[in-house]
Formats: structure tokens, sequence, C-alpha cells
């Protein structure tokens, strides 16, 4: 009897041993997330592309392009934190929720958002990563200034001077120089964003999103951060000029089309986005 | 003849006594564990680098520049290899205040191979008139990927975790380099002539490791027991 007594205990003492060192609790808002009750929905919903150890190499991944995220790494795209730094939780759940554009993931707003925080919690059960660190803190983002010609004629410096176009194009489309031989950090090919197709971003749709895409960067893909190189104010500037690239009625498209039809003059001395022309001769 | 031989050998003792008295003139007691990499077999010639996109870097160079994955000086000494005290370093618990820098010119990355003990900080400079990123695609640290345009301050971040790894420019897809993260001071990176020496080793056992970065890592145990300098030399196969 003893004997059994003991031996019970020593069960539920490795069983709960084996939890706590596995389990992962997430939070979002007043929302708690637990990893015991996202595996099922994992096996459910996820396991397919993501794979059982969620390293991206499950049945379906053969056929997925770009491939799914391998969780085992603990890098991630859509982050309010910067570069090199964990996600919050609030920013897998977002990911979760919005799904990525122009991608095999959907947006899973079926799930409940129980559901959606309890994933949140088991897909941080695969790296050890969030064992040994926490998430890192959100970038500040201070409030948007007013759209104004200035804003956009400056981010429009911007966009040249930190050779933005050197991968998107000196119009946006995707196609600079250097776009043809982007690969991600697995080696698979990449293509920068095409503003001109008018689609969502990669990490949301607002003006905050775009901000925040590239001040934190895009970890795992050749995007980098630009918070140590861009003040606050300067990017907004170039926030409020990219928004001008996109072929939808933005604020920031009528006041850029406005100053260009009422002050053609000095429109036309703007240089053309691209490679400095000296330089290409050879004249540095 | 007999006493030519006399002659000779007293002529190579004192030669030897007077290497090892001027290379132990120098260091503050301590053994010395030194030697030269070299590498066998057959070699590709190393392939130039096209920089016809970024002609700014392409005409620093009078002749086109070529991929560093294999770098080999004369009588075949290996360039790039990190050799350092794997294990036994006596030093492992401190990190310097002094950061290693690496410059991005040319469109390439100097020195190609960096080292920094963990912790250390290590500034990145663009000294280009053309945009960089920084991204090394660490495992065992973080991976991060920074912007560094032309004109902008030098960046400088450190890794806690011991790690080879490496690092790229993805506008410039031939650019790449290597950050050693190592935990010990007792390191050396080899030059052209393939030599590296390792000093100030108190008596104990170490293991040497010897790593480059397409060719391996090799390993050697040694053992100091005084002021001695105990000659290792690694030879990379291809």
């Amino acid at each position: 009897m003893r004997l059994k007594n003991i031996l019970m205990a020593v069960v539920v003492l490795l069983a709960s041993g084996a939890t706590v060192s596995f389990a992962q609790e997430s939070h979002i808002g007043n929302l708690q997330g637990r990893s015991t009750a996202g595996k099922a929905l994992y096996r459910r919903y996820c396991i397919g592309c993501h794979g059982p150890q969620g390293d991206g190499a499950g049945e379906n991944a053969a056929w997925v392009d770009p491939k799914p995220r391998d969780f085992t790494a603990a890098t991630f795209k859509c982050r309010s934190t910067p570069s090199g730094t964990l996600p919050t939780d609030q920013d897998l759940f977002d990911a979760i929720t919005r799904g990525f554009v122009n991608t095999s993931m959907p947006a899973w707003k079926p799930l409940t958002n129980q559901n959606r925080a309890d994933l949140v919690a088991y897909i941080k059960t695969f790296s050890a990563k969030w064992k040994d660190a926490t998430a890192g803190s959100p970038i500040a983002i201070p409030a948007e200034p007013p759209v104004h010609v200035d804003s956009i004629l400056h981010g429009r410096e911007l966009f040249q001077k930190m050779e933005c176009w050197k991968c998107h194009g000196p119009e946006g489309h995707g196609n600079g120089p250097a776009a043809a031989t982007l690969t991600d950090s697995k080696d698979n090919p990449i293509r920068p964003y095409n503003f001109a197709i008018g689609s969502r971003f990669k990490c949301g749709v607002t003006n905050e999103d775009l901000y925040r895409i590239f001040m934190t960067g895009l970890d795992g893909t050749p995007m980098p951060s630009f918070s140590d190189v861009l003040k606050p104010a300067d990017a907004w500037d170039l926030v409020h000029f990219l928004r001008t690239l996109q072929p939808m009625q933005t604020k920031e498209a009528e006041v850029w089309k406005t100053w260009v039809e009422t002050q053609p003059a000095q429109a036309k001395q703007l240089k053309p986005i691209g490679p400095d022309q000296g330089n290409l001769e050879g004249s540095l | 003849m007999k006493t030519q031989r006399i002659v000779f050998s007293v002529a190579l003792v004192a030669l030897c006594l007077t290497i090892a008295l001027t290379v132990r003139g120098a260091r503050q007691g301590g053994g010395i564990v030194g030697g030269k990499v070299t590498v066998e077999g057959m070699l590709a010639k190393p392939k130039t680098i096209n920089m016809a996109s970024e002609p700014g870097c392409a005409k620093m160079y009078p002749t086109p520049a070529t991929s560093e994955d294999v770098v080999v000086g004369a009588g075949s000494a290996l360039e790039n290899v990190v050799v350092y005290i794997s294990a036994g370093a006596p030093d492992e618990s401190s990190s310097p205040t002094q950061p290693v820098t690496v410059v991005q010119k040319g469109c390439r990355f100097a020195p190609h191979v960096v080292v920094m003990q963990t912790g250390q900080a290590v500034q990145m400079i663009n000294e280009d008139s053309t945009a960089h990123n920084i991204h090394p695609l660490a495992s065992n640290n973080r991976e991060w990927n920074k912007a560094e345009p032309p004109g902008t301050a030098p960046l400088s971040e450190s890794f806690a975790r011991p790690e080879f790894i490496s690092v790229k420019c993805n506008i410039h897809p031939w650019m790449h380099a290597y950050f050693a993260v190592l935990k010990t001071s007792h390191y050396a990176v080899t030059g052209d002539n393939g030599a590296f020496s390792l000093d100030n080793l108190p008596p104990g056992k170490y293991t040497i490791t010897a790593w480059h970065e397409t060719l391996g890592s090799q390993t050697q145990e040694v053992t100091i027991t005084g002021n001695e300098t105990v000659p290792v030399n690694f030879v990379f196969k291809k």
C-alpha cells in the first residue's frame, strides 16, 4: 500500500514536471491562452503545413510557397518589437487573426479569440527561445502628423537616400536592381513588396502598421529594420510617401496629385528616383 | 667534417634559443601554442565576383574581387582560420569593453572573419556610398537584420552566446562575412601566412580548435607545463 502511494507520487511528480517545463501560456489583453488546449487545435488546423514538430515541414509544405513558418527558430516577420527580439503574444495573435496576404496562410477569424490565444501559447512550445528570453518591448510610435506635401516630398527623399528602391524599385513596383537575387533566411527566393498591386501589407493595413513594418524589419527576410537610422518624424514622412505609390484613393495620393497638378514646374524638377547617374558613369 | 657538424649544431641551438628568447621576451611568462594552418588537395580557383550592379564598388578593384570562401596564401597557407581554446581556457567569464570593428568597404566586409567575445560589442561601419544591410543569420543567438545607408552612424551590437554566425548583406548577395563569437580571449585568425600564436597560457590541459567557414573544424589537445612553446599545426583537406 505504502509502496503504491510512493509510486503514485513519483508518477504525479514526473507528469507535473513535464508539463511545467513544456507548457506555455499566452496573454492577450484579458485573454489567457494555454498550450495544453492549443495543442489539440494545432493538430486539427495547423499541423498540415507547419508539421508535428512545428518546423514548417508539414505534409503540405512541399506544395506551399512561400513556405510555412518554422516555429523552432522563433523568428517572426510581423512584430511590434525591435529586430532580433521575440514578438509579443499580441503580435502572434494578430498574425493568426490576420493571416498572411498572398500566401497560403488564411485569416483564422472563424476560430474564437480563446482558440487563437491557446494556439499562440502552443506555438511557443516549439522553441527553447521562449524559455530563455521574454518578448521585446514594442517600439514607441508617436502620433501621426498631418499629411502635407512637404512630408511626402521629404519621404520621397528618404526613399532615395535609404535606397528602398534597390529592392522595391524606383516606382515601388518591387523590381529594383537587387530584387532578383533576394533570398530569405532559409535561402528560398523571396520578392520585395510591390506597392503598385494595391494589396494589403504583410503585417496590417494602417499607416501605423506600415511605420512598424520598416522600423522593426521583417525578421527572417531581407527587409531590415530602419529604427537605428530613421527618426520618428522621418519615418512618418516615409509612410506618407509610400502611400502615394499605391493605386488606391489615399489621402496622401490626393495631396500628392493636387500638388503635382498645381505646381507642374516644381514637380518637373524632381530628380528621378534610382541610381545616381554620375555614380553609374563611374565618377564617384 | 666533424667540427663542421659541431659548429652547425651549436649554431642551430643558438638560433633556436634566440628565437625562443625573442618570443618569450615579448610575453609575460606562460606557455604558447603556435604553428601554421595549411590546406591540401585540389583547390578550385576562387570565383570572381560580378559587382556590375554596384559600379561605385566595382571600380574600387583594379582586378575583379574574388570570393573569400577559401583563401590560400604561399606554401598552401590557409587564411581566415579561427584558432582558439575551446576547452580549458582560464578566462571565459569576462568580456572586453573595447569593441571589435567590421567595415563595409567596396561592397565587402573587412575583415571577412570577425572574432568577438560573448558580450563584447561589434561596431559596424559603412564606408561605401551605397546602402548595406547587416543580417547575421544566428541560431544560437537571435537573428536580426539592420539597414545601414551611406553616411549613417556606426551600428553596435553584441551576442550573448558562442556561435559562428554567417552574416549577409541581402542587397549585395556576394557580400559575406562570419562573426565568430567566442567565450575566450585566447584566439587568433590566420593571415596569408597561415600562422597563429596563442600566448600567456598558464600550465594546464587545453583543447585547441581550428575553424574554417567551408572546410570545417579540427581539434588538438595540448598540455602546457611552464613557459614553453608547444608547436601545433593544422592541415585541412579539400
